[in-house]
C-alpha cells in the first residue's frame, strides 16, 4: 500500500468518478439497481426463512442499492474522516484481512477504550435480520451511525461528520453521483451508503458450498466428519447455525464465559422484563470465521477448538455463580470425543471463501491515509486500486 | 426398553449368519412396483396408501451386504437409484446429500439390516436430499437420531423398528410433504417422532413407547397424526409451538383415532430439554398451537391428564420469542374415548378442578389463555378450563384425507440458463468484468476468443492451463458439473455489460 506523492497531488485535482457497475455477484438493472445473484437462487425454503439443509435458498439479503451507493460507501467504510480525530475507519475494527473484525478480544476505540465486546466479522452481514451480539438493532442503516457516536469506538457527533464531509474537496461530489436526488448531504446517505458496501459483502463460494452443491469431492474425509459432527443431534451445532448462512438469526443463552475479571454481560437480557433472555445473544453466521478469531461476544476463545469444546464442557459450566440464566435446550451434554473437536474445527475452515473481497481504496476522497491497522503487512489477498 | 428382543439379537449365534450368508444367494431381491389394490370395493378408503413421490425408482439398484458399507453405495448413486441393504450389521452413519435415493432394507425371513451405533455413534441416517425413501431397517444404539431429515422435501420414512437411540428416533425437520409410517419406536430419550418445522406431514400406523414424548408435531402446519399406538411413555402426543426457533407457528394439526394409553413412564429426558417439563402421565398436551383437532382417539389410563392445553407462560422452560403467539387458538375437541386419566395427578390440576367446583380424575385440562376453542360432548369428560368453550358445530374430519401435497414439492434444480447466469454472476464476476482488469482477463476479450465456441470455453474452465504471463493462473471450476460449466460457458459469451 502506497500512497505517493504524485498520485495524492493528482488526487487533490482529479475527481473520482464512482464505480458504475455493480461488485461481484450482483447484477444491474435498467433502473440502476444491483441485484444479488448467487448459485443458491436455484432453491427455496420453507417459509422463505432461508434455514435448512444442504440445498436451501438463503434469507433475503439487502440489495436495490446502486452501484455509486455501494462505491461511496466502500470510501466512507475505509475513511478515518469519519471518527472525530480522523484515526480511525469503520474498517479499523473491521478489518478485511481478519474476515472484516479485528482479531482483538476487546475492540479498541479511536482514543484507545478498550469496548465491552468483540467485533464481528461482516461477511454475509446483508442477510442478518438483527445486528449487534444483542440483536438490538434493526438495520445496517441504523446500525452504522452507533458506532460513529459511540464515546468509546469513533466518538464523532453528527454535526462534525457532516461538516468534514461537506468540506472535503471531494465528498460532495460523490454524494451528489450516489444520491442523484438529494439537494444536501445527509447523515441517512452516510447511512445508507455504509449499509450499500457492507450488503456487498458476499461470501458464498468455499469449499462447502461445492459440496452442498453436489461436488462431492469438495469435502476430503476429515472435513465431510466435521460436516456430520455439526449437523449431528449430538453436537446439534447446525440446529442453530444452520446452513446455508450458518445461523438461523435467533437470540440463544448458550452461557460462555466472560474473560477473567470481566462482568457478566446480560446480552439481550438487560431489563428485568427480559430476564428470560439474560445472558443471550445473537447466533453468529459461521462463514469466514476461520478468519475472524477470537471468538464469542467478548473474544474469550482463542481457536476454533476451544470454541467447540465450549459445547461439550457441560451445560452451564461457564455461568457464574449466582447467575440464574435459562440456557437454550440444545446446550447439553454431547460429550464430543477430542478428535470430533478437531473434526469441528476442520469442518468450519472449509466455510472460508474470501473470493469476492472489495478492493480497499488507495487513496481515500478525504485525502487523509489509510489508518496504520490496515497498512501494516499481513498475508490477507485483498489488493488495492 | 424392550430388553427381550436386545437379548434375543444377541444371542443369535454367528453361525447363523454365516449360514443365512450361503443361503442368501438363493433369496429373491424385492421387486418395486407401484402399489396395487384389491379390486372388489367401489369407494375409496381413508387407509389408501400414501406416497408423497410420483414415480417408482428408475435406476441403478445397488446391493450392499453384510460387511459392506452403505456409504460406499450412497457416494455410488446417481439421483432415481435404489439402495438396498441386505441384512446384517451396518456401524456408520449414513447421509445423503442427494436428491431421489431411495435406502431400502430387505427383510428376509424377518431378519432386517441392523445400523448399529456401538453407543458411540452420532446419528445412523441424515439426509439433505429431496425424494428420499428410507424403510425397512432396524436401528439402534446411536447416540443421536434414527432418522433425520434436514430440509429434504417428499420423504418416506417407514417400516423401521428404532429401539434404544438416542435423542429422537425420526426426526425430520425443514422438510415438506412427508410420511412417517408403520415405525416401532422406542427407548427415546426425547420425542420418538418428532416433527420440527415441517409443513404438509402425515404420521400414521406407528407404534411408539417407552420414551419421553411419543409423537411430537412441532413449529409445523398441516400435520395430521393418527391410527398410532402411544403407550407407555412420559406423554403421548405433543403439539407445541417452541419459541426461539425460526419458523414461529403450528396450525392445523388432526390427530385422530390414536390409540393413547399408559403414557406414565418417569420423565428421563435432558434436563433443560422442552419435555424435560411434560409431566408423566400426559396423553396429549397442547402448548401455544392453534387449529388443533383431536378427534376419535382412545385415551386411557394417562395418570396425569388426558389431554392437557398451556400457554407459554404456564409451561416451564420456554424463552422470550415475541414473534411467536403464546396462546393455544381454536383447539377443537371432538369425541374421543377417555377412561381412567388423571388417577394419580399433580397438585396443579386439582387446584384447577377445585376452582370449578368439580372433582375426580381429570381427562381435560386448560391452563392459561385460549381463544375460539371448542369441544363437542363436554359432559363426558372430567375437565378444568374447557366448560366455556361452545361446541364444534362439526363432528369428524373424515373429508380431509391428509395433508400431503398433491403434487410433490417442486424440484430444486432451474432452467439451464438460470444455472449459467448464478454461476456467473456467483461465481466468475469476482474475477472477470465486462470491460477492464480485474484478476482475470475481460469478459469482452474472452468473447472475442471464445465467441462460437462455448464448448472450449467450457473445456477450459474445467481445467485451465495458463496462457497470459502478466496474469495468475485461473483456478479450476471442477467443482461445477458439465451440465453448468457449459451453461456458464453460454452465459459468459452472451453478457452485454
Ligand atoms: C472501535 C471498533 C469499531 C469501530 C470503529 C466500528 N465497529 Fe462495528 N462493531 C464493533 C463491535 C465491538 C461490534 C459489536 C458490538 C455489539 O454487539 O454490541 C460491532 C458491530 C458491528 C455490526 C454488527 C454486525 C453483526 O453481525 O451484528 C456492524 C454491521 C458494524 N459493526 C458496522 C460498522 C460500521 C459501518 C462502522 C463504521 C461506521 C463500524 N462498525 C465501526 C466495533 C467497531
Ligand atoms: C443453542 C444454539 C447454539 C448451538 C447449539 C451452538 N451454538 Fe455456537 N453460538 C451460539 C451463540 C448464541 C453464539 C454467540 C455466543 C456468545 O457470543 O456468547 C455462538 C457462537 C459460536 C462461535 C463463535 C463465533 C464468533 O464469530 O465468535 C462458534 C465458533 C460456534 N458458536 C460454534 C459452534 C459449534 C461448533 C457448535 C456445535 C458444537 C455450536 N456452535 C452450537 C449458539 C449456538
Ligand atoms: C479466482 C479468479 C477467477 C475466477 C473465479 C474465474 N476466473 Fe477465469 N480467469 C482468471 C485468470 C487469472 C485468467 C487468466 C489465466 C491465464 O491467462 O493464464 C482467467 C481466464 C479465463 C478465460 C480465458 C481463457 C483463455 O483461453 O484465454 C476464460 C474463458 C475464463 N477465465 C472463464 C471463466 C469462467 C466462465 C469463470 C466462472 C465459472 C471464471 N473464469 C472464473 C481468473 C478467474
Amino acid at each position: 500500500m502506497m500512497l505517493s506523492l504524485a498520485a495524492a497531488l493528482a488526487l487533490n485535482t482529479a475527481v473520482i468518478s464512482l464505480n458504475s457497475q455493480c461488485p461481484p455477484s450482483f447484477e444491474l438493472t435498467p433502473q440502476n439497481q444491483c441485484l444479488l445473484v448467487t448459485r443458491y437462487d436455484h432453491y427455496d425454503s420453507l417459509h422463505n426463512k432461508g434455514v435448512g439443509g444442504t440445498k436451501t435458498a438463503l434469507p433475503k439479503g439487502r440489495d436495490g442499492f446502486s452501484p455509486q451507493q455501494i462505491d461511496l460507501g466502500r470510501y466512507l467504510f475505509f475513511d478515518p474522516l469519519l471518527s472525530a480525530n480522523h484515526k480511525q475507519a469503520c474498517a479499523s475494527c473491521h478489518q478485511p484481512s481478519h474476515g472484516f473484525s479485528d482479531g482483538k478480544a476487546l475492540s479498541t476505540g479511536s482514543n484507545g477504550d478498550i469496548g465491552t465486546r468483540s467485533a464481528p466479522g461482516l461477511w454475509n452481514v446483508g442477510f442478518l435480520k438483527k445486528l449487534f451480539w444483542d440483536g438490538r438493532a434493526d438495520s445496517l442503516e441504523q446500525q452504522a451511525l452507533i458506532p460513529l457516536f459511540a464515546p468509546h469506538e469513533m466518538a464523532n457527533t453528527a454535526e462534525q461528520v457532516l461538516a468534514d464531509l461537506a468540506s472535503s474537496a471531494l465528498y460532495p461530489e460523490l454524494f451528489r453521483q450516489a444520491f442523484p436526488l438529494s439537494t444536501e448531504l445527509d447523515l441517512s446517505q452516510v447511512a445508507t451508503a455504509l449499509a450499500a458496501f457492507q450488503s456487498s459483502l458476499i461470501s458464498l463460494n468455499s469449499k462447502y458450498d461445492h459440496y452442498a452443491h453436489g461436488y462431492q469431492q469438495a469435502l476430503n474425509d476429515q472435513e465431510i466428519k466435521g460436516l456430520n459432527v455439526f449437523r449431528s443431534f449430538v453436537a446439534r451445532c447446525a440446529e442453530c447455525h444452520t446452513p446455508p448462512l450458518f445461523t438461523n438469526q435467533q437470540l440463544a443463552v448458550i452461557g460462555t464465559p466472560e474473560p477473567e475479571g470481566m462482568t457478566f454481560d446480560p446480552g439481550a437480557g438487560n431489563s428485568p422484563e427480559l430476564s428470560k433472555l439474560r445472558g443471550g445473544f445473537k447466533v453468529p453466521s459461521l462463514r469466514n470465521v476461520g478468519r475472524t478469531a477470537p471468538y464469542m461476544h467478548s473474544g474469550r476463545f482463542a481457536t476454533l477448538e476451544e470454541a467447540a469444546e465450549f459445547y461439550s464442557k457441560g451445560r452451564g459450566h461457564a455461568v457464574p455463580k449466582g447467575e440464574k440464566l435459562l440456557l437454550h435446550w440444545h446446550i447439553w451434554e454431547p460429550k464430543l470425543s477430542p478428535e470430533e473437536i478437531q473434526q469441528l474445527a476442520v469442518f468450519l475452515n472449509t466455510l472460508t471463501d474470501e473470493s469476492l473481497m472489495p478492493v480497499v481504496p488507495a487513496q481515500l476522497p478525504s485525502g487523509l491515509p489509510l489508518p496504520a491497522e490496515l497498512t501494516t503487512p499481513h498475508d490477507h489477498k485483498g489488493s488495492t486500486e | 426398553m424392550n430388553k427381550s428382543t436386545l437379548t434375543l439379537i444377541a444371542l443369535v449365534p454367528l453361525a447363523y449368519f454365516a449360514g443365512y450368508y450361503l443361503t442368501s444367494t438363493a433369496t429373491v431381491a424385492p421387486v418395486y412396483t407401484a402399489e396395487v389394490s384389491y379390486s372388489g370395493s367401489t369407494s375409496a378408503s381413508g387407509n389408501g396408501k400414501k406416497s408423497v413421490l410420483n414415480s417408482m425408482p428408475t435406476g441403478t439398484v445397488h446391493a450392499v451386504k453384510d460387511g459392506q458399507l452403505i456409504m460406499d453405495a450412497v457416494k455410488a448413486a446417481q439421483p432415481g437409484d435404489v439402495i438396498q441393504v441386505w441384512p446384517g450389521n451396518y456401524t456408520e452413519t449414513v447421509y445423503i446429500d442427494k436428491d431421489n435415493i431411495r435406502l431400502s432394507g430387505v427383510i428376509v425371513e424377518g431378519k432386517r439390516p441392523r445400523l448399529f451405533g456401538d453407543g458411540h455413534l452420532n446419528d445412523a441416517i441424515l439426509y439433505s436430499g429431496n425424494n428420499i425413501v428410507i424403510e425397512n431397517f432396524l436401528i439402534t444404539k446411536y447416540k443421536g437420531n434414527g432418522i433425520m431429515g434436514q430440509a429434504g422435501n417428499n420423504f418416506e420414512i417407514r417400516n423401521n423398528i428404532i429401539e434404544d437411540t438416542g435423542v429422537y428416533g425420526i426426526f425430520p425437520q425443514l422438510g415438506e410433504n412427508g410420511i412417517v409410517e408403520h415405525n416401532v419406536v422406542s427407548g427415546i430419550e426425547d420425542a420418538a417422532i418428532y416433527v420440527g418445522m415441517s409443513d404438509h406431514i402425515h404420521v400414521a400406523n406407528n407404534e411408539v413407547f417407552d420414551s419421553v414424548a411419543g409423537i411430537e408435531i412441532e413449529n409445523s402446519r398441516h400435520a395430521i397424526v393418527e391410527n398410532n399406538f402411544v403407550h407407555n411413555n412420559t406423554g403421548g402426543i405433543l403439539a407445541f409451538v417452541t419459541p426461539g426457533l425460526p419458523i414461529k407457528d403450528t396450525v392445523d394439526v388432526i390427530i385422530r383415532n390414536n390409540w393413547i394409553s399408559n403414557n406414565n413412564t418417569k420423565n428421563f429426558g435432558a434436563e433443560g430439554s422442552m419435555v424435560a417439563g411434560i409431566p408423566a402421565g400426559t396423553g396429549i398436551l397442547i402448548m401455544a398451537a392453534d387449529k388443533v383437532i383431536i378427534e376419535d382417539n382412545l385415551i386411557l389410563g394417562n395418570k396425569t391428564a388426558g389431554i392437557i392445553i398451556t400457554d407459554h407462560q404456564n409451561a416451564p422452560n420456554t424463552t422470550l420469542d415475541p414473534e411467536s403467539d403464546p396462546t393455544p387458538d381454536q383447539i377443537m375437541i371432538l369425541n374421543n374415548l377417555m377412561y381412567n386419566n388423571g388417577y394419580d395427578t399433580i397438585t396443579e390440576a386439582k387446584v384447577l378442578l377445585t376452582t370449578e367446583l368439580k372433582q375426580g380424575n381429570p381427562d381435560i385440562l386448560r391452563v392459561g389463555g385460549s381463544n375460539n376453542s371448542c369441544i363437542n360432548n363436554p359432559q363426558q369428560y372430567i375437565s378444568a378450563g374447557v366448560g366455556d368453550w361452545p361446541a364444534c358445530g362439526f363432528s369428524n374430519t373424515d373429508t380431509i384425507v391428509n395433508y400431503l401435497l398433491d403434487e410433490p414439492a417442486a424440484p430444486r434444480s432451474v432452467a439451464v440458463e438460470d444455472k449459467g447466469k448464478y454461476a456467473y454472476l456467483g461465481i466468475c464476476t469476482g474475477c472477470h468484468a465486462y470491460t477492464g482488469r480485474l484478476i482475470g482477463p475481460p469478459v469482452q476479450v474472452i468473447q472475442s476468443l471464445y465467441m462460437d465456441d462455448p464448448k472450449a470455453l467450457a473445456d477450459y474452465i474445467a481445467n485451465p492451463i495458463k496462457k497470459r504471463e502478466d496474469y495468475p493462473a485461473m483456478p479450476k471450476q471442477d467443482y461445477l458439473d458439465a451440465e453448468t460449466r457449459k451453461a456458464v460457458a453460454e452465459y459468459m459469451l452472451s453478457v452485454k455489460n
